[in-house]
């Protein structure tokens, strides 16, 4: 058993920052703060990966999560201005929500204990030798069938996504056909998932006062 | 400085990085500030007016001839600018969220002058062990892509801080647009670095110092192309700067803002046009090489050049996005989501398509 004193200040302090923000992304009542808190997560993740000195990962995560994922999200809160809305927790019992999170943890921490990949790892830390290179050749060679599923579940969401926004845009346009909006409902109805976001953005910020 | 032979390695890397830093720092600074005034200089001549030459010391009056042509370059008014930004009265409305008020200006300036860390703006200083760079990253491309993508942050915050329309409309522009913009940015790198085959920027520079024909912007123009113009919209620069556009939205993001915080707010944009042109630079003009091409520098005087020659390049780019500005109008909103996502995307999912068979087929 380690003693605390031996874990580096610096792991305690990040580890701290994540920990405390990830309680914040979820109890904080104004979605904004909650949005906020929940980037300053993910910036400590990224600070735990260059800790470990795994930079690629490390960058990644912060271009990936913090940089796009995270500001989608602050993005999305503000744009509905749901902002100053207080909502109420779905569920009143803390109990089963406690229930859930030792769930939802177990079923995640579970398949990561028992994976014969723990029991290959070498002794010594693999981390400086994890060149970008490295990395490409084992996604492209051994792991490529996990690789092509990720892409699966991610095109499936994404045509979700331009689905949803399919069978939005008439009825929010029928009332009043203008042709600004005509146009837009065009540019949606034919065109690859990444413009959902685009006129949708471009509709509601010209529908604005 | 014989002194600094017998110091240990870790207090030798120690202290020249921090003098790095320090050096880097300064130059940015001064940088932004000269940049503004050569903005303002190129405005004045595209619109056939004269630009700030009355801004002088009291004692440059009493140089002959070199004095008054300094003044009437207004080469002292950047000076007058910091000042007149410090004495102006901070004001913060009583409307603002205050922390994220406060926070925002420092957010959007604080990434754009970290992007300068990773780029190599010299080969050495006559001593091999001490690259003309702060942190010779492997995966600088990422670094930077990453640091970039924090800006918007400051943008975003401010706009929700102000708590009035403009600034709202313009933080939610903002984050739309540099969303978009950076997805074609990250996208038209990829086939550089198919070229190049590495992440590291020191790397990139090598690969091109065989002199002008080596350089990144003749093998991948159109990649080149989709860069610049994502740099335009990532910096909120003209035509893509509707974040803030005046017409429409007043100031955008920083209307609520006055004295020191909106001087960040500058400060920031000016610093990530210089990242992104030290950016541009690296990746398709060769770095700091010479156009002849160059091996990194064995003596202190031909360091010393390299440097100039990165500054030089950079100047170029510095000047390119100032012109620009001056020259063409402003994009309307939906016109600037169509050029992102419809036309630069697929044109750099293309390009690097090509760019990956072409390097399959001649590999082997």
């Amino acid at each position: 058993m380690r003693m605390l004193s031996d874990i580096p200040i610096a792991f305690l302090m990040i580890a701290a920052v994540t920990l405390v923000s990830a309680v914040c992304a979820m109890s904080l009542r104004n979605l904004v703060h909650c949005g906020l808190c929940l980037v300053l997560t993910f910036v400590g993740l990224a600070a735990t990966y260059l800790h470990l000195s795994a930079e690629f990962v490390g960058f990644a995560q912060v271009l990936v999560y913090v940089g796009a994922v995270a500001i989608l999200i602050v993005f999305t809160i503000l744009l509905t201005r749901n902002a100053e809305v207080t909502l109420s927790p779905v569920s009143q019992s803390s109990l089963v929500g406690l229930g859930i999170a030792i769930a939802v943890c177990g079923s995640l921490v579970l398949p990561l204990v028992t994976s014969p990949s723990l029991r290959r790892l070498p002794a010594q830390s693999l981390a400086p030798d994890a060149q970008v290179q490295r990395i490409g050749e084992k996604l492209m060679a051994q792991y490529v069938i996990p690789l092509e599923a990720l892409a699966l579940v991610l095109t499936a969401a994404m045509i979700g996504a331009v689905v949803i926004a399919m069978r939005d845009d008439p009825e929010r346009n029928d009332p009043s056909p203008s042709p600004q909006n005509q146009k837009d409902t065009g540019s949606v109805s034919n065109s690859p998932a990444g413009t959902a976001l685009n006129s949708s953005s471009s509709t509601s910020s010209s529908q604005r006062p | 400085m014989d002194f600094i032979r017998y110091l240990d390695p870790t207090v030798q890397f120690m202290l020249f990085s921090a003098v790095k830093i320090v050096l880097v720092f300064a130059v940015a600074m001064t940088g932004v500030a000269y940049a503004v005034l050569v903005e303002r200089k190129v405005s004045a001549w595209i619109q056939d007016r004269v630009g700030p030459n009355r801004a002088a010391p009291f004692f440059v009056h009493y140089l002959p001839v070199v004095g008054p042509f300094l003044t009437k370059l207004g080469i002292f008014q950047p000076m007058a600018d910091g000042l007149k930004f410090i004495l102006k009265e901070d004001f913060t409305p009583s409307y603002v969220r205050k922390i994220y008020f406060w926070i925002a200006p420092a957010i959007s300036c604080v990434p754009a002058l970290m992007t300068l860390a990773v780029i190599p703006f010299g080969s050495t200083l006559g001593n091999a062990n001490n690259p003309m760079v702060i942190a010779d990253l492997n995966v600088g491309i990422l670094y930077t892509f990453g640091i970039v993508s924090l800006g918007v942050y400051g943008i975003v915050l401010a706009g929700y801080a102000s708590n009035s329309k403009y600034p709202f409309l313009g933080g939610i522009r903002s984050s739309a647009q540099m969303i978009s913009y950076e997805i074609a940015m990250g996208m038209s790198v990829v086939s550089v670095f198919l070229v190049v085959g590495d992440l590291n920027l020191s790397k990139v520079v090598a690969y091109q110092s065989g002199g002008i024909h080596e350089w990144l912007i003749f093998k991948q123009p159109l990649a080149f192309f989709i860069f610049l113009v994502s740099a335009f919209a990532e910096t909120n620069r003209l035509p893509f700067d509707l974040p803030e556009s005046e017409t429409e939205l007043v100031g955008g993001y920083h209307t609520e803002y006055s004295s020191m915080k909106f001087a960040l707010f500058f400060l920031g944009e000016y610093a990530a046009m210089i990242g992104a042109s030290a950016m541009m630079v690296t990746l398709f003009l060769g770095g700091w090489t010479p156009i002849w091409g160059g091996a990194p520098a064995s003596s202190l005087l031909v360091g010393l050049s390299h440097i100039v020659w990165f500054l030089a390049k950079l100047g170029f780019f510095m000047v390119l996005f100032i012109w620009v500005r001056w020259m063409l109008p402003r994009f309307r909103y939906d016109q600037l989501m169509n050029l992102g996502w419809r036309r630069f995307i697929p044109l750099a999912l293309v390009n690097i398509i090509i760019t990956a068979g072409l390097i399959a087929l001649t590999h082997k």
